[in-house]
């Protein structure tokens, strides 16, 4: 029963999701939402299973791993931290609209303004020079396929800016789009083209896998064949 | 019938404007009450300038939604003749009655330009009239804002409904049935005996060497699963991996190491990975603390990532299910740790950072091939083959419709120049 029951409502709740995208009507229609909810509240329930591992995790680490403790003590603190600011604000508001007193507070406020929002424009400002090391190497014109990914990022950036353009107008004389005209050339069509043909195989992927999930083919997701 | 009446004190010059509705009253109309408006606009909102009433819109219609679950109608209408984009209209306010004769409310505001707006809140099998009105929003010297509506146009009764079928994917589900049914057979022929050829995927194949690759160096192995869910078929994709992954894992006796990102995706991992440990013979290796969560924030889980990869230097990287902005980070930190790296995603915008960054690259479909690739299980790789007949009849439509296209363009143009010139000649 362990693998059976699982099976059955995969079964069931794929086949209730794929019927209700072409049927609207009751029952099928309100199916999706109501597994929408059903997946939040085990979403919601899951997470204290992840907080949890999280801590024990760290704590491991601080005992055991003495490379690794500096950087466990940094969650464990921040994490408590956090869940007392949020707690102390929830209890201070209890009086008033708990929401408002909660955003309002400073300590919470402090932590999301000043800690999380600038630690994640880091992480994703980091992005950028990521951009410029994986271009330099993947613009290596190492064998034929580079150096036509070469030639046509060339083109492409140089259109996308006006820079081709006025280069070229500038020598001429004579006002001209003929770079940002094939650089558009280039991103709707073989560009397109491109990423369509993986889009396509996408969509079979998910269908195919889909329907191995369903009928039971595929058992992974719960463990495996046995 | 019932009348309007807008007046206002302009340097002595004194303006009335009376209009005649049909249906309803209309009143102008604090923004913040629509449905509580005053009665008429107050003098000082036209102190500066007297704007003229907005022209009404024409042609209203209501229908009921096509193709939904019932509860909402669609009201469209002709834009106004002054919606020019001269600021002589703000928007529009569409109202409700449940008879001709009765009291509208507000229902819904479009904004300038806009010609239809979809009514959510209705009764399966009530009628509804609606009217539609164009408005001028002015602000006094006050500052108070005022509205300025015109003669109202009116449509009914309609009346919502639920659909049985909805129409407007006729096509997918009859492309969606034959697929079904192709891999379907597939499945079956493959069940029955027959041999099925897959071809040879980089990727997949590397897999085994970069596991051992991680054994000889005496490093650990690192799995990332994504950021996504165990609702998004790329995770359920990138865990079937982390299962093949974990057998050679457990057979070479490597540490395997995976931090997830949403709690759901690491209780259903720990048990692919327990399950894996077992079939590999060695349960006893297995610990939940090799698959733990980290956070369920896009950039405070590639940076706990990245300061693994940095500090640990694993041999081998994974990053197999669904990855946004992240997968350059986290790829491009493996790379300069020097681990080999295999990626898969069904992300088209996330896979040429893949690309650029990891030594193997699943692309889009091959990630969902990935487990029947690599568990060579009959009835899995069957589905694989019903896969290509979609394959095959997505390329026969293309080729046909780019024909097409191109006969008819050639037909428009180049064609009938040269029908003109054989005509003359």
């Amino acid at each position: 029963m362990r693998r059976e029951i699982p099976l059955i409502i995969t079964t069931v709740a794929g086949l209730v999701f794929a019927v209700s995208y072409f049927i609207p009507h009751w029952p099928f229609g309100e199916a999706e939402s109501i597994f929408g909810d059903w997946i939040s509240i085990v979403q919601a329930f899951a997470i204290w299973l992840g907080v949890l591992s999280l801590v024990k995790v760290s704590l491991e680490k601080v005992s055991r791993q003495p490379h690794e403790r500096p950087y466990a003590l940094v969650t464990i603190i921040t994490l408590v931290g956090t869940i007392v600011a949020g707690l102390w604000a929830g209890i201070a508001g209890l009086g008033q609209t708990p929401m408002v007193s909660f955003r309002d507070t400073a300590a919470f406020s402090w932590i999301y303004e000043y800690l999380y929002t600038s630690l994640t424009s880091t992480m994703f400002s980091i992005l950028a020079f990521f951009v410029a090391s994986a271009a330099y190497r993947a613009f290596r014109a190492r064998n034929f396929e580079a150096t036509l990914l070469l030639i046509a990022g060339f083109f492409v950036m140089g259109g996308r800016v006006p820079l081709f353009d006025l280069a070229l107008g500038s020598v001429t004389g004579v006002d001209t789009s003929i770079f940002s005209d094939f650089a558009d050339w280039i991103m709707n069509y073989p560009n397109s083209a491109g990423q369509r043909a993986i889009m396509i195989g996408i969509a079979l992927g998910i269908m195919s896998s889909s329907l191995r999930v369903i009928l039971g083919i595929e058992r992974s997701h719960i463990g495996g064949e046995s | 019938m019932v009348k309007i009446g807008v007046s206002a004190s302009l340097g002595g010059l004194v303006l009335i404007a009376t209009l005649a509705i049909p249906t309803h009253k209309l009143r102008a109309q604090s923004p913040d009450s629509a449905q509580s408006a005053p009665d008429s606009i107050s003098q000082s909102a036209l102190s500066t300038s007297a704007p003229a009433l907005p022209a009404a819109p024409s042609g209203v219609e209501a229908v009921d939604n096509p193709n939904d679950r019932g509860g909402s109608i669609s009201v469209s209408w002709e834009k106004s003749p002054e919606d020019n984009g001269a600021a002589l209209i703000t928007g529009y306010l569409v109202r409700r009655s449940k008879s001709s004769t009765g009291e509208f409310i507000v229902v819904g505001e479009a904004t300038q330009g806009a010609m239809s707006i979809t009514d959510n809140q209705t009764t399966d099998g009530s009628d509804y009239y609606y009217s539609v009105t164009a408005f001028l929003e002015t602000a006094g010297s006050d500052g108070k804002k005022s509205r300025l509506e015109s003669v109202a146009s009116a449509a009914g009764p309609a009346r919502s409904s639920a659909q049985w079928f909805n129409s407007d994917r006729g096509i997918c589900l009859i492309f969606a049935l034959f697929i079904s049914a192709a891999i379907l057979y597939f499945i079956r022929s493959a069940k029955s005996g027959k041999a099925v050829y897959v071809r040879k995927i980089a990727g997949l194949e590397a897999v085994d060497e970069a596991v051992g690759r991680a054994t000889e160096m005496g490093k650990k192995v690192l799995f990332v699963p994504g950021i996504q869910d165990m609702n998004d078929v790329q995770t359920i994709a990138g865990v079937a991996i982390l299962g093949r992954v974990a057998e050679l894992a457990a057979q070479y006796d490597t540490k395997l190491e995976a931090p997830m990102n949403k709690a759901m995706v690491m209780v259903t991992a720990r048990e692919t990975m327990k399950e894996a440990y077992t079939r590999a013979g060695r349960p006893d290796s297995y610990s939940d603390n090799q698959c733990y969560f980290v956070t369920e924030d896009q950039f405070g889980y590639a940076a706990a990532v990245d300061g693994i990869i940095m500090r640990d230097k694993p041999a081998t990287i994974f990053y197999m299910g669904s990855f946004f902005a992240e997968s350059l980070i986290l790829s491009e930190t493996g790379n300069a740790a020097g681990a080999i790296q295999i990626a898969g995603t069904a992300q088209p915008s996330q896979l040429p950072f893949f690309v650029a960054a990891c030594d193997y690259t699943l692309i889009g479909e091959e990630l969902f091939a990935a487990s029947a690739y690599m568990s060579r299980e009959p009835r899995q790789l069957g589905s694989l083959k019903g896969q290509d007949v979609g394959k095959a009849i997505f390329l026969a439509l293309i080729l046909i419709g780019v024909t097409l296209a191109t006969v008819s363009g050639l037909s428009d143009s180049a064609l009938w120049d040269v029908r003109q010139f054989l005509l003359v000649n």
